[in-house]
């Protein structure tokens, strides 16, 4: 019997993974449109990660969500909800006709993530807390003698917060080959521009130890090769992704950087136009 | 005179002397280990510390020190939990509690995880201070939603609620006695279930409602009192969650008064869901609560310390008396 779950291929698809890049970008929008705001600036800046995970590197099956040998994405960021929704909902976990409840009361698909959505790992949202999720579960794997991998998402703001700091310890020192951390460095936080430095992110990483890549996040070239780059890691793996709040829709990547983008009932069709422009 | 006294890391201020079991915890825990796989031990740095070490050292591939890190030590046992693993997380409950909370929150109770909460030094079982003492955890855990919470009293309920929490599908907080840990309840007789309170004697004068280490006490204050005629019951409440409201109320409705006896602040704890269940079931009664006051505690001898808060077996007995009008 043929394993339906998804095998990466040693050569990626790049159009292919940019098209759909560009087809959960729609989705955000048609998203956001509904309750005329959302985190739609983070959403758009990590599409092509998104799409790169969903529907390239990631072994897992839309079919079969409890799999126990699925590789799993953690989202970190419960916030960033919109862009797993636009990828759940492109792969078929559920109808595309339903993004448009976004938000809404008693949608599955609101605004932060729960983990009794299908196809939610943990309950993201509480910033600080998906790494050592994510290093307990690579732990779990390992014990269960599973191929499966962690992957991580975790924003650039929630490097200011200190658990992430004891999972980026924990990892290294407990060998974890299955664990690939995502931090997705857009620039913002709650309360504007990054309020406290952070960099060098990418040597604070290798300073504990993980192998570490750092590209354009929005270069989806440079995602896939980081990507398979951690497929051979001899420890846990870190990709520093620079990415564009916004990216995709010129309107909202060139808009004051926000952190919680509300866009005028009169903007969407433009915004949506902008879009199908890009290539 | 007489000469200084001197705190040691851990005194059981016995009243009785009593036998002791030495780290029930973790001797049950390495005996679940052998017959459950999927049971796996982590510890932040403080393994020897939380009677861990039978477990670590009959499975060191299923163990995990994650150092002094308790917020990583939660979050990591939820990704243990989360990839159909039962883990055992010790630390003490301070560190538990007052540094993990909101990983206990979301992580666990919120996610339905899993975990298992052993959390060591609650309330006056050491003289370290107020850094080491736990004397407001139950009330920090009983307030999360879907978390059960435990304070055993002695070395057989230990020994059986530790099989009982790994039993139990869902994340439990538990407080831990470690070392040599006197035996109270008789493991032939005794039943440990969680949920359930347990009816250690009865007495028509006063209801000693007790958890925790206090049970002890509150054994021996009843023995006290009846020997000054006084009928005292004493009702065992291992679980503050779910809280056997029932047989709180029953148990205080057949007695005159009510002393509740916690090692534990007297604001948020048992004492607190005694009033509670019994004002919800309409039982009135004079009532005393015996616990740590509306201070943190200082460093000294566990036996001083006890005495001074009025929470050793004098104590709990003076608090009956009070609570009945018994002058004298």
């Amino acid at each position: 019997m043929a394993d339906p779950r998804n095998h990466p291929p040693a050569e990626p698809d790049v159009p292919a993974l940019q098209a759909r890049a560009k087809r959960l970008r729609g989705h955000m929008l048609a998203m956001a449109r509904g309750p005329g705001q959302g985190y739609i600036g983070q959403g758009l800046g990590i599409a092509d990660l998104m799409a790169a995970l969903y529907f390239h590197e990631m072994r897992w099956d839309p079919g079969h969500l409890t799999d126990p040998h699925r590789d799993r994405f953690l989202l970190s960021t419960g916030h960033y909800s919109i862009a797993l929704w636009a990828a759940l909902a492109e792969a078929g976990v559920f109808p595309l006709e339903e993004l448009i409840s976004y938000g809404a009361d008693d949608s599955r698909l609101q605004m932060s993530t729960l983990d009794t959505t299908p196809g939610v790992e943990i309950i993201g949202g509480s910033l600080g807390q998906g790494l050592g999720q994510a290093v307990g579960m690579a732990l779990g794997l390992r014990l269960n003698g599973s191929q499966a991998r962690i992957f991580c998402e975790l924003s650039d703001g929630e490097l200011q917060e200190g658990s992430t700091w004891e999972a980026a310890m924990s990892a290294p020192s407990f060998g974890l080959t299955n664990l690939v951390a995502l931090i997705d460095c857009n620039g913002i936080q709650a309360d504007g521009a990054i309020v406290l430095e952070i960099e060098p992110v990418a040597d604070k990483w290798r300073a504990f130890g993980w192998e570490t890549a750092e590209i354009d996040g929005n270069d989806m070239a440079a995602v896939t090769a980081a990507l398979a780059g951690a497929r051979d890691a001899r420890g846990p793996f870190a990709i520093v992704l620079r990415t564009l709040p916004g990216k995709g829709v010129p309107t909202l990547e060139a808009r004051e950087k926000a952190h919680f983008v509300r866009i005028n009932p009169g903007e969407w069709d433009d915004l949506i136009a902008e879009l199908e422009a890009m290539p | 005179m007489t000469g200084p006294v001197y705190s040691k890391a851990m005194g059981q201020d016995e009243i009785v002397d009593r036998p002791t079991v030495d780290a029930p915890f973790g001797r049950a825990l390495a005996d679940l280990g052998a017959e459950r796989p999927e049971i796996v031990g982590l510890t932040a740095d403080l393994g020897k510390y939380t009677d861990i070490h039978p477990f670590r050292d009959r499975f060191p591939h299923r163990f995990f020190n994650v150092g002094m890190a308790e917020q990583n030590l939660i979050a990591v046992a939820a990704g243990l939990a989360k990839t159909s693993h039962v883990p055992f997380a010790t630390t003490y409950g301070v560190f538990a509690t007052r540094r993990a909370y909101d990983f206990i929150a979301i992580a666990c109770a919120h996610s339905a995880a899993n975990v298992k909460i052993m959390a060591g030094l609650p309330g006056l079982t050491t003289g370290y201070g107020g850094t080491h003492q736990a004397i407001e955890d139950l009330a920090l855990m009983r307030m999360i939603p879907g978390l059960t919470v435990i304070d055993p009293c002695d070395a057989t309920e230990i020994a059986q609620a530790t099989r009982a929490v790994a039993d139990h599908d869902g994340p439990v907080y538990m407080r831990l006695l470690r070392g040599q840990v006197p035996r109270v309840l008789d493991p032939d007789k005794y039943r440990f279930e969680i949920g359930r309170a347990a009816i250690l004697r009865e007495g028509s004068d006063v209801a000693l409602v007790s958890t925790g280490l206090m049970t002890e006490r509150a054994v021996d204050a009843a023995a006290m009192l009846r020997r000054e005629g006084i009928s005292a019951g004493v009702l065992h409440v291992p679980t503050l969650k779910p809280f056997d409201a029932q047989a709180v109320a029953a148990f205080c409705g057949r007695a005159a008064a009510v002393v509740t006896a916690e090692n534990h602040v007297t604001r948020g704890g048992l004492g607190s869901q005694v009033a509670e269940a019994l004002f919800d079931a309409g039982v009135m009664r004079p009532m005393r609560r015996v616990g740590i006051g509306d201070a943190f505690v200082e460093l000294g001898a566990v036996s001083t310390l006890f005495d001074r808060a009025g929470m050793g077996t004098a104590g709990i007995a003076a608090s009956a008396r009070q609570a009945l009008g018994v002058t004298g």
